[in-house]
C-alpha cells in the first residue's frame, strides 16, 4: 500500500488564477458531500468574495469500473450492469445497449416489442425529467415541486414494477426483444397516467414558469451558444435550449420512432431558463409519443425467433429438443458475435448515449465504451460558471441535469 | 455508406492515403498516429462539429501496434457520422492531443490516460480523471486483472477486515 499523495495547490497551479496563489482569492472546495451537487461531485471553487473566479470539477467518485466488468461477461449478462449506468433512465441504458448488440448481430426485432420499447423509454424519459424539475427547483427553494414530483414520479415507477418485477434496475428490454409481454394491466396503468399527467404538467407551470424568484434566479444565466454546446460536445435538452435542433429520435430514428409524429422543442437563449422550458415542453411530448405508440400498439410476438441469439420461450423447453440446447448454450456461454466494431446511438433525456462496441468474435464483448452524456455536458461547466455568483452555479449545476452514476461510469 | 458522405470519405482517403472501410454502415478510416491532429482538423473543416467519442481498445499481448485510439465524429448539420482509428504501438505509447480542436477531447483524453496510460502530448491538463490521483496501473489494459472483493463473514470478518486497506489515522 502506497502512502497517499495529497493534492496541493501546486499541482492545480495551471487551473487556478495567478492571483489565488498570491493568496487574492480564495479556493473553495464544493462537494463531494453537498445537497446541490446532486450526488458525489466535487468542485474546486476560486472565489472572489461570492464571485467564481475558477470552478474544477473533480469527478471519479462514482466509478464503478462498469465497462471492464461488462468485458468480463457475455453479451446477455452484460446488460444487468448497463441499468446501473444512469440511474434515472434504466430503460433508456438496456435499449441502447439492446440495440448496439442488434446492430452487432444484425438481429430484427419485432414490431410490437419496438412499441412498448418506445413507451417505457418515454416514460423514463418523462420519470428522469421529474427527478430533474424537483431536485433542481430544491435548489432554488421551490421545496413543493420536489413533493409533487416525486409522488407523480411513483406511478411510472408502477409501471415498471408491473412490466419487470424491479421499479428501477428493470433489465426488461433485452436484445432482440423484450423479456416478456407486458401484463394485461398495463394498458390501464399507461392510460391513467395519461389522462392525469397533462394537468399535472400544467400545474407545474402555474408554479414556476412566471414565478418572479424562478427568473431572478435562471434568466440570463449560465449561457452557452449552440457552437459551443458542439465544439464541447454538449446534446440534449442543454443542446436544444441554445438554438440547435439536433434530436436523434427525430434525426436518426430508431425503434420505430420515424412513426410517431411530435416536436423538438428548441430555445435560442441558452440560459438556464431556457433548458427549464426546453424540459418541460419534453415533458408533454413524451406523453404525446406515448399516446401514439398506446393506440396503435400492434400485437405479435415480443422476441425474435432467431434462436441463435435470443433464448426461446420457456414453455417451449419441454417440449423440443432444439428449444433446450439453445437455452442451455446461451445461458451457459452466450452466442458469439461477428468480429467487428460498432457504434450506435440513442437520445436519454440528457443527451446522446452511445454505445461502442468491439467483438473478436468471442461471446464476450471485447470492448465496450459508454459514451454517456453527462460526462460531456458537466464538461461545460467551467466555461458556463465564469464570473456568476456562487447561489447561481447552484442554478447551473441543476439545470445541466448531471447523473453521476452516468459521468463516472 | 450514405451518398453524401462518399464525396467526403474520397477527400480524406485521397488526403491521407488510406481506404475506408465499412461495417453495418459505420465508415471507418484508419490514420496514422503522426497525421490525427491534421486529420481531424479536416474531418472539422468539412463539418463534423461534434466529437461523439474518444475510446480505446487494447489488443494485448498485440505490440504493433498494441492500442487503437478511436475517434468517432457527428455532423448536426448533415445528419452523418464517421468514425477514425489511430494505431498506438505498446511501448511508451503517446498520441498529439486534439483538445484544442475539440474541446471535450480534454476529459475525454485524460480518460484515456487514466485508464489506458495513453500520453497525449501538448495536453493541457494530463492528470487522472476518474481514478484516485495515487492509483498505480491503468485498468482498462488487458493485462490489468479485473480484481474482486472478498466476501466477509462472520467467521472470518476479522481476518479480511486487517487487509483491507483503509485509510490511516
Amino acid at each position: 500500500m502506497p502512502d497517499i499523495q495529497e493534492i496541493t495547490v501546486d499541482d492545480l497551479k495551471h487551473l487556478v488564477s495567478e492571483r489565488a496563489i498570491q493568496g487574492e482569492t480564495v479556493l473553495l472546495n464544493m462537494g463531494p458531500q453537498h445537497p446541490s451537487t446532486h450526488g458525489v461531485l466535487r468542485l474546486l471553487l476560486e472565489l472572489d468574495g461570492e464571485m467564481v473566479v475558477n470552478c474544477i470539477p473533480d469527478i471519479g467518485f462514482l466509478h464503478t469500473g462498469i465497462e471492464k466488468n461488462m468485458e468480463a461477461k457475455t453479451y446477455a449478462k452484460a446488460e444487468v450492469m448497463s441499468d446501473r449506468l444512469d440511474y434515472m433512465n434504466t430503460v433508456g441504458n438496456t435499449l441502447a445497449y439492446s440495440l448496439a448488440v442488434e446492430k452487432l448481430v444484425d438481429l430484427d426485432v419485432p414490431v410490437r416489442a419496438q412499441a412498448i420499447r418506445v413507451i417505457l423509454a418515454e416514460l423514463t424519459r418523462f420519470q428522469s425529467h421529474l427527478v430533474w424539475l424537483g431536485t433542481s427547483a430544491l435548489d432554488l427553494a421551490a421545496m413543493s415541486m420536489f413533493l409533487y414530483c416525486f409522488r407523480e414520479r411513483e406511478y411510472i415507477l408502477d409501471v415498471m414494477e408491473m412490466c419487470s418485477g424491479q421499479r428501477m434496475m428493470t433489465t426488461y428490454i433485452r436484445p432482440g426483444g423484450l423479456w416478456r409481454d407486458v401484463p394485461v394491466e398495463f394498458e390501464a396503468a399507461v392510460r391513467n397516467i395519461l389522462k392525469t399527467f397533462p394537468r399535472r404538467v400544467d400545474e407545474y407551470e402555474a408554479l414556476l414558469t412566471r414565478n418572479p424568484l424562478m427568473l431572478d434566479r435562471t434568466y440570463g444565466i449560465g449561457k452557452l451558444t449552440g457552437e459551443e454546446c458542439l465544439n464541447f460536445g454538449v446534446t440534449g435538452p442543454m443542446l436544444r435550449a441554445s438554438g440547435v435542433k439536433w434530436d436523434l429520435r427525430k434525426d436518426r430514428p430508431y425503434s420505430g420512432y420515424e412513426q410517431y409524429d411530435f416536436d423538438v422543442p428548441t430555445r435560442t437563449e441558452g440560459d438556464v431558463y431556457a433548458r427549464y422550458l426546453v424540459r418541460l415542453e419534453e415533458m408533454r411530448q413524451s406523453l404525446k409519443i406515448v399516446q401514439q405508440a398506446l393506440d396503435k400498439l400492434p400485437m405479435g410476438p415480443v422476441r425474435s425467433n432467431n434462436h441463435k441469439y435470443v433464448p426461446p420461450p420457456r414453455s417451449e423447453i419441454g417440449v423440443s429438443m432444439e428449444a433446450l440446447i439453445h437455452h442451455f448454450k446461451l445461458w451457459t456461454e452466450g452466442f458469439e458475435a461477428p468480429k467487428g466494431a460498432i457504434y450506435s446511438a440513442v437520445e436519454s433525456p440528457r443527451g446522446e448515449l452511445g454505445v461502442y462496441i468491439e467483438s473478436d468474435g468471442g461471446p464476450k464483448p471485447y470492448r465496450i465504451h459508454w459514451r454517456t452524456p453527462s460526462f460531456d455536458n458537466l464538461q461545460s461547466l467551467p466555461l458556463m460558471s465564469k464570473g456568476v455568483l456562487v447561489a447561481d452555479l447552484v442554478a447551473i449545476i441543476g439545470s445541466v441535469d448531471i447523473v453521476l452514476g452516468d459521468v463516472d461510469r | 455508406m450514405e451518398k453524401n458522405l462518399q464525396p467526403i470519405v474520397g477527400k480524406l482517403e485521397k488526403e491521407f492515403g488510406v481506404t475506408a472501410s465499412e461495417y453495418r454502415g459505420d465508415v471507418c478510416l484508419v490514420i496514422p498516429a503522426e497525421k490525427i491532429v491534421a486529420a481531424c482538423q479536416q474531418v472539422q473543416g468539412l463539418g463534423f462539429e461534434l466529437l461523439s467519442a474518444l475510446t480505446a481498445v487494447d489488443y494485448w499481448p498485440e505490440e504493433q501496434p498494441r492500442f487503437h485510439v478511436i475517434y468517432q465524429f457527428t455532423s448536426v448539420a448533415m445528419n452523418m457520422a464517421l468514425t477514425l482509428r489511430v494505431p498506438v504501438p505498446g511501448i511508451n505509447p503517446s498520441l498529439p492531443t486534439v483538445s484544442h480542436l475539440y474541446r471535450n477531447a480534454n476529459w475525454r483524453e485524460r480518460e484515456l490516460w487514466d485508464m489506458f496510460g495513453i500520453k497525449f502530448q501538448g495536453h493541457p491538463d494530463l492528470r487522472r480523471i476518474l481514478m484516485p490521483a495515487d492509483w498505480e496501473g491503468h485498468p482498462l489494459r488487458k493485462d490489468y486483472p479485473l480484481g474482486y472483493e472478498e466476501p466477509q463473514f462472520t467467521f472470518n470478518f476479522e481476518e479480511i477486515n486487517s487487509r483491507k486497506p483503509y485509510a490511516k489515522e
